[in-house]
């Protein structure tokens, strides 16, 4: 079998990529699927150390994360569509209004 | 180099390229598709961990509902390419390096400082073994029978926020209360 460094690896690297997508781009909803990868990424980690561990607790966390990020995928959305009616632009550089 | 490695390099390959095609993409509908080429890549991760039931779990939700949300809002908005305005100019390489920063600081901590010692050698459960599935349902409704709860109360309260933030407000214009 693999060796679990090399999973946690696979997990980091996808973790560092999900932070570069949300510090480069400016489009919400790309941003917003950055954070869902980096939520995947975390739960890749989770997985491998249930399997290195064998237990079932790490692979019920991955499940209550999956219900959070689909909690949070709905509100984020939600959000986006709220901008978009109001302002006509989802740039996220434009959305500098509270600016002092 | 046995077939189990062959087959995790080739999957992890897949799975970097498509998270850097997320990144790269200009229109956003190809970087949603690249994410869902991404999430089944690491359901088969799941799976060759002995984890079928979240394996498939990453499908319907992950793969399934939610990036279905993405499109639709991406679509439905239509603004799947942003016009090109001044970005910072400094905002790119520097992201890029911080983001570097944050790799080599992790790989330091997980990998030098606490080496994970070992091939997993648990042997996986069978596809077909529903042992698994019934242990950790059992697991879910006795240990961790609160956040479960707790989940559900959650996802309540995203759909009813969702449905309020999205919903226009039509008593104010006619009735002016």
């Amino acid at each position: 079998m693999v060796p679990v460094s090399y999973y946690i690896i696979l997990s980091s690297v996808l973790f560092t990529l999900g932070v570069a997508g949300v510090l480069i781009r400016r489009n919400p909803l790309v941003i917003l699927m950055s954070v869902e990868l980096m939520l995947n990424a975390a739960n890749l980690a989770f997985v491998t150390f249930a399997r290195q561990y064998n237990t079932y607790s790490g692979q019920l966390f991955v499940f209550f994360v999956m219900t959070v990020a689909a909690a949070e995928v709905a509100i984020g959305l939600a959000l986006i569509v709220a901008i978009f009616r109001t302002r006509r632009s989802i740039d996220v550089d434009q959305m500098s209004s509270l600016k002092g | 180099m046995t077939i189990d490695t062959l087959v995790f390099f080739l999957l992890a390959l897949t799975a970097v390229a498509a998270a850097v095609g997320m990144l790269m993409s200009k229109s956003a509908i190809y970087a949603a598709l690249f994410l869902i080429l991404n999430f089944v890549t690491v359901a088969i991760f799941y799976l060759i961990l002995g984890a079928p039931f979240i394996a498939l779990s990453q499908v319907t939700v992950y793969a399934g509902a939610i990036m279905v949300l993405f499109l639709f809002v991406i679509m439905l908005l239509g603004a799947e390419v942003l016009p090109p305005a001044e970005a910072l100019p400094w905002q790119r390489p520097s992201a890029i390096v911080l983001a570097a920063l944050l790799f080599f600081e992790a790989g330091y901590w997980l990998i030098v400082r606490s080496p994970l010692s070992g091939a997993l050698t648990h042997p996986p459960a069978a596809l077909n073994d529903t042992s698994a599935v019934r242990e950790m349902s059992a697991m879910l409704f006795n240990q961790y029978l609160l956040p479960f709860e707790v989940t559900s109360i959650l996802l309540l309260v995203a759909m009813v926020g969702a449905i309020i933030l999205t919903l226009r407000e039509k008593q104010k214009k006619e009735g002016g209360a």
